[in-house]
């Protein structure tokens, strides 16, 4: 463990003697957890449209995400840590999306990449986009552009480290347990359109309702 | 042909770039890194050896025409007031391809005739897919597209005219070359149109 | 070679009495041909007349007058300007036409898509299933009657963004609250999910057990991707095995169809320019010129001088990239783990800082317009570009052959493998390096020549083998191709304004329709245009040339072992933004 690491894992108002330090520090459980995740985020291997070559860049050898300990990038979901969503996200595609983010082991975290993955991008109005991956899974870190350039995206990961440095095993969404798709999301299907399970209730509502107005008007025209 | 000559070849390609590494350290020892002769250096025809930008220590520099996000200029006045460029005319509007870009038009409380102000002003960066026509086409330089990219954040990012504006220093710091030449452009338009005057 | 009269002579209508009439239509060219005699016609101009090239087909709906057309534009590979006919039947369903599969076997996919996304039914398809939606979807998009969940207006500029334009979220005004669409009535609980995947198994070829040696063997289907390392992008293939040997093999795409010709036909035609930037999205230089060319066709409008040269450059410079990112790639797939491909990405960099400099970004450079380019280059970026072509790039596509052309594990593990021939190649519509490795030298800047191609001195590149290995050399043979081009141009670059237009954010297109079709470094890119004079392109039809080269896929593959099937694919070249558009 390099110096800097010790000096970072150990709490602020605790002195370390000179002697000791680079060998020792004072920290708690929730931080030591904290390090060793925020230390080694695998994102894996998964990309989408033109925002996945850019990552790829980051990951080649002129930004070298390997930097940040972020090297492995994994072709299966078991094994990583951290799901960059780069790209635009179609509805054909997001049942497959929502499997692989269902497969990851906690701790995992959602890295929303470009416009498209965010809120739906350039092509947001098209039949077969779904507007943002924030609508099926919890987004840690959004990241703007079209595409982010490589030190964007870095910059991004950055954010995300941040934010593990701020959470507490307490709370964090997948140890709580009372969130219901805090771990698992129910993976929409492909009907005549998406269908998202969780909104069955309100699209048979709507549907319903839409029926019923159909139905008013028709016999006014007859 | 021996069998086995063209994978030697091969490796000795790695080898000579792994050496080349070592090589150009010492030759730049201790400026290699974290200067900007060395950065760009690094990024010439010359580049052997490690390539990585060490970011964020070190930053590569991006050129003046980058484009990230759009940004609307104002006009610091002699007391700090904020002068908006923008007429809200909608031509970037207009032209969006996405069509991210919301304005309200100003118009005068007592008369309700338009101004030339925006009421409202809205880009969705999060559709926005940083094409740059909006800067390209607006008549007034009144927006302009950022060179920041170190955006990213916890939430959506739909900027409204508050997180838009930025002051036209900041754009000449950072389009030093577009800003001296749209200056230019419009003091011949002002002596054009004081000569006309006088006339 | 005979040169037969050429088509725009012919009298193709008297051959045909009644069948086949001039397309006269203002700005239109071409025959306008019955379906009936549609397969016959068909058969005339590709033996009679050596078409032998279908390189387009896509259909048009024409609301208004009720009119469903489809388009096929043909070329001959020994050169020359091509042949557009059109054939149409009512817009009523069931709207039938004649598979042309049977002629030109590289319509599959294109008819498909056309079945897909517009509802014509074509007679004689032996697998007419949906390709870039999935089975079970309502409706037929791209049909101009079909409205999208956020539907705004029919064409942009929209109305609700100035000068009233108080943002609202598109999810705010949908009907479902969200980007979806369903019948009125519709009960997701009662609705029986109806397998999407069916007809896909189905059309796989059936498989049987067998009893060898006293053993009893399956085959068995394997789904490759949509996740998968090694298909670039969200491909999936499906797969028959019989043990590690490829039996049977259909492509599944449509996991990134983004609904570019949608969107495009509500753009305005410059909106349209950043968008090619995405099909691409390795070459948006490449994608912006096609567009450019054919929007440049429509209106008759030259192009500046000096930004012809600024065009080439870029191209050429982008096909380099390309094919070093392409070789990277493929290697990865054999197995050699990212070496060469960080090599490759190196070099890419030091192109994309060019790209960067004079477009203002690495990948989405939005460079073009029509009548010229939307910004010179300056003094340090020429500078630049001279260094990588007269030095750097030389030295290192030089050190990239040392590398890998003749390791011993590449040679064997590419040569021989997945041959195709040149009239497989061409019957298939293959394009680009796919269909020059197979010994057919057919190149767009030599064949049908456009911008300023025929003032420089190069070869067209041509491997005769048409397997794994000649994909890879062909590759390197147009990358010094490319330098010799680059070398040329950037020594005789003129001065000069680098637009023959006017900036403006409105254009006017002349009715009519024109097919631009540049050599992009993976094949043809064809834009197949239709203008009513309005702001708005009518119909916006791309032809992409992974899209199309994929129709061969199944005929390499089969026979082939399952590791090999990864790098066949490699080796097309595809890239998902303009495979599912
Ligand atoms: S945000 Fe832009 S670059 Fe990224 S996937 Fe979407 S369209 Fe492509
Ligand atoms: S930014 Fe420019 S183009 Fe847009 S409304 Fe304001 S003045 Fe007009
Ligand atoms: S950069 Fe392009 S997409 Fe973004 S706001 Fe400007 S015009 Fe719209």
């Amino acid at each position: 463990m390099k110096d800097e690491d010790l000096r970072d894992l150990n709490l602020p108002n605790y002195e370390i003697p000179p002697e000791l330090t680079g060998q020792l520090a004072i920290t708690t459980l929730d931080r030591i957890y904290n390090f060793g995740r925020r230390s080694s985020l695998w994102p894996m291997m998964f990309g989408l449209a033109c925002c996945a070559i850019e990552m790829i860049c980051a990951q080649a050898g002129r930004y070298d995400m390997a930097r940040f300990g972020m090297e492995v990038m994994r072709p299966s979901p078991r094994q990583s840590d951290v799901m960059i969503v780069a790209g635009t996200v179609t509805k054909k595609m997001v049942p497959a999306i929502i499997r692989l983010y269902n497969q990851m082991p906690e701790p995992k975290y959602v890295v929303a990449m470009g416009a498209c993955a965010s809120g739906g991008g350039p092509f947001k109005e098209g039949y077969n986009v779904v507007a943002g991956i924030d609508k099926f899974l919890p987004v840690d870190v959004y990241i703007p552009g079209c595409p982010p350039t490589p030190q964007a995206l870095i910059h991004g990961m950055i954010l995300l480290q941040q934010k593990i440095d701020r959470q507490s095993i307490k709370h964090v969404r997948w140890y709580d347990g009372k969130k219901e798709d805090a771990v698992a999301v129910p993976v929409p299907y492909l009907g005549p359109d998406l269908i998202d399970p969780r909104r069955i209730p309100e699209i048979k509502a709507k549907a319903a309702e839409l029926a019923a107005q159909e139905q008013q008007i028709a016999p006014q025209q007859a | 042909m021996m069998t086995g000559k063209g994978i030697l070849k091969g490796l000795g390609v790695t080898l000579k770039r792994f050496i080349d590494t070592y090589l150009d350290d010492l030759r730049w020892w201790g400026k290699r890194y974290y200067t900007p002769e060395g950065i760009a250096h690094r990024s010439s025809k010359d580049a052997k050896g490690v390539f990585t930008i060490q970011y964020p220590e070190e930053k590569l520099p991006v050129p003046e025409e980058f484009r990230y996000k759009p940004f609307l200029l104002y006009d610091e006045g002699p007391n700090g007031e904020q002068n908006i460029r923008c007429t809200s005319c909608g031509i970037c509007a207009k032209a969006c391809p996405p069509q991210c870009i919301w304005i309200v038009r100003g118009t005068d409380p007592q008369t309700g005739r338009p101004v030339p102000q925006p009421a409202g002003f809205w880009i969705d960066a999060d559709i926005c897919m940083s094409c740059g026509f909006c800067a390209e086409y607006c008549p007034f330089d009144a927006i302009k597209m950022d060179h920041n990219y170190e955006v990213a954040s916890y939430t959506r990012n739909l900027m409204d005219i508050n997180d838009l504006l930025k002051p036209v220093s900041y754009y000449a710091s950072i389009r030093p070359l577009n800003y001296a030449r749209e200056e230019e452009a419009r003091k011949a338009k002002e002596a054009a149109k004081a000569a006309k005057s006088q006339a | 070679m005979t040169t037969p009269a050429p088509a725009e002579t012919l009298d193709l209508a008297a051959r045909f009495p009644g069948a086949v009439s001039a397309d006269t239509r203002p700005g239109y060219t071409g025959w306008i041909v019955t379906p009936e005699k549609l397969l016959e016609f068909a058969q005339f101009v590709r033996d009679e007349l050596g078409y032998d090239y279908l390189v387009n087909l896509c259909a048009v709906d024409y609301l208004p007058e009720n009119r469903m057309e489809v388009v096929y534009n043909v070329f001959k590979t020994t050169g020359g300007p091509g042949l557009t006919f059109k054939t149409w039947a009512p817009r009523t369903d069931p709207i039938e036409i004649p598979s042309v599969i049977s002629i030109w076997p590289g319509a599959d996919f294109q008819e498909r898509e056309a079945w897909d996304l517009y509802g014509v039914k074509f007679i004689g398809h032996p697998d007419l299933r949906r390709i870039l939606m999935w089975e079970g979807f309502e409706g037929h998009p791209m049909r101009k009657d079909w409205q999208e969940a956020f539907y705004d207006e029919d064409v942009k500029p929209f109305k609700r963004r100035w000068p009233d334009g108080k943002h609202v979220y598109a999810e705010k005004r949908a009907v479902y609250g969200d980007n979806i669409n369903f019948k009125p009535g519709f009960d997701p609980e009662k609705w029986t999910p109806t397998d999407p995947e069916e007809a896909l198994y189905k059309s796989l070829k059936k498989y049987k057990s067998e009893t060898t040696d006293g053993i009893e063997t399956d085959h068995i289907i394997v789904n490759m991707g949509p996740q998968h390392p090694s298909t670039h992008g969200v491909f999936r293939a499906v797969v028959v095995l019989d043990g590690e040997t490829v039996v049977s093999l259909k492509p599944v795409m449509g996991y990134l169809h983004r609904n570019h010709e949608k969107i495009g036909e509500r753009n305005t035609w410059l909106q349209n320019m950043p968008y090619t930037d995405r099909l691409d999205y390795f070459n948006s230089m490449t994608n912006n010129w096609g567009y450019a060319l054919a929007v440049e066709k429509l209106m008759g409008i030259p192009v500046a001088e000096r930004a012809e040269y600024i065009r080439v450059i870029m191209a050429e410079l982008s096909r380099i990239q390309n094919h070093l990112i392409l070789i990277g790639m493929l290697l990865n797939d054999l197995g050699a783990y990212f070496t060469p491909a960080l090599y490759a990405f190196e070099e890419r960099e030091l192109i994309l800082d060019v790209f960067e400099a004079v477009s203002g970004s690495r990948m989405m450079c939005n460079y073009f317009r029509f009548g010229g380019v939307v910004r010179d280059i300056d003094e340090d970026s020429l500078r630049k570009i001279k260094d990588l072509v007269f030095d750097r790039l030389p030295r290192k596509i030089e050190e990239f052959d040392r590398l890998l052309t003749e390791n011993e594990i590449i040679v064997s593990r590419l040569k021989g493998v997945a041959p195709l021939t040149a009239e497989e190649a061409i019957a298939y519509s293959m394009a680009g390096p796919m269909l020059r490795a197979s010994g057919v030298p057919y190149d767009i800047r030599r064949a049908d020549p456009y911008g300023i191609y025929d003032r420089f001195d190069f070869d067209v590149a041509v491997r005769y083998n048409g397997d794994m290995y000649d994909r890879y050399l062909i590759r390197v043979d147009e990358m010094h191709q490319s330098i010799r081009i680059l070398q040329q141009a950037v020594k005789s670059i003129p001065e000069g304004p680098i637009a023959s237009q006017k900036p403006s954010y409105t254009t006017k297109v002349p009715p009519g329709e024109s097919y631009g079709r540049v050599e992009g470094p993976k094949g043809e890119l064809g834009f197949y245009l239709v203008s009513t004079g309005k702001p708005n392109p009518w119909r916006y039809h791309v032809r992409t040339p992974s899209f199309v080269n994929l129709t061969a896929l199944e005929k390499m593959c089969i026979g082939t072992k399952i590791a090999d099937f990864v790098a066949i694919l490699g080796a097309v070249d595809i890239v998902l933004g303009e495979l599912d558009r």
